[in-house]
């Protein structure tokens, strides 16, 4: 099963696009390996993942750090800290 | 009970206000935030982008946790998204409560939760077409930091 991929803000823009339906080899476990496997499926991605430690994550709409779990069935979520308010 | 929103539109704090006190005798105060969009650097608009689901999520997880902290009669936060132009409203918190140190204290809370908390991303726009996202503040973390250091 599928793993629905979301991107927000400048990442959105960098990756050039918002959602994507993928599905990560087994090895890809937590949210790090996740984004170092995204990195290399374009450019875009790459410069959206270049810098890992400004990029916050969120699994199935809830905050979490890079060494979370990811699972097939997840809805994951890059983007920058946030700025609301 | 608490009301969250996030919309277009901008809100009416009067008719916002009035709802939190409708039908009842028990609200003693009310505290107030709006957060206003600043021509900080001379910017031509915000534009406010967030996290459709997961939003609603957040904010309605901010107001629980302030209705748990502070004995509150209700509380209201909606935040608007897409274009803004300076002195437009962004955010509106409200805190009712029979007392006004809870009402203010909840208040403070919810604002200084929800800048750290909910996934919202403002992008700044100028005149001549530049762009550019705004970066998070340390100071908004230390904001937030200050009432986990509270519980």
């Amino acid at each position: 099963m599928a793993m629905e991929i979301l991107y927000f803000a400048w990442v959105r823009q960098k990756v050039g696009q918002g959602a994507e339906t993928l599905e990560p080899p087994a090895e890809v476990a937590d949210v790090a390996g996740l984004m170092r496997w995204l990195a290399a499926r374009s450019p875009g991605h790459a410069a959206a993942f270049a810098q890992p430690g400004q990029i916050r994550a969120a699994v199935n709409q809830e905050f979490c750090p890079p060494d979370h779990p990811v699972r097939p069935g997840d809805e994951v979520a890059f983007f920058p800290p946030v700025t609301g308010g | 009970m608490a009301t969250v929103r996030v919309q277009e539109a901008p809100f009416d704090i009067a008719a916002e206000q009035a709802a939190l006190a409708e039908g009842r005798v028990d609200v003693g105060g009310i505290a107030a935030f709006t957060g206003l969009c600043r021509a900080d650097d001379g910017i031509a608009a915000l534009v406010l982008e967030h996290y459709p689901g997961m939003t609603e999520r957040a904010l309605a997880g901010i107001a629980a946790e302030a209705e748990a902290r502070w004995p509150l009669t209700g509380c209201t936060v909606i935040h608007r998204v897409g274009r803004i132009l300076p002195g437009e409203p962004i955010v509106l918190v409200l805190a009712a409560s029979a007392h006004r140190t809870a009402a203010l204290e909840a208040c403070a809370f919810l604002i200084d939760w929800l800048k750290t908390g909910a996934p919202f991303w403002k992008r700044e726009e100028f005149a001549d077409g530049r762009e550019r996202w705004v970066e998070a503040r340390a100071s908004d973390d230390a904001a937030a930091e200050r009432w986990r250091q509270a519980v």
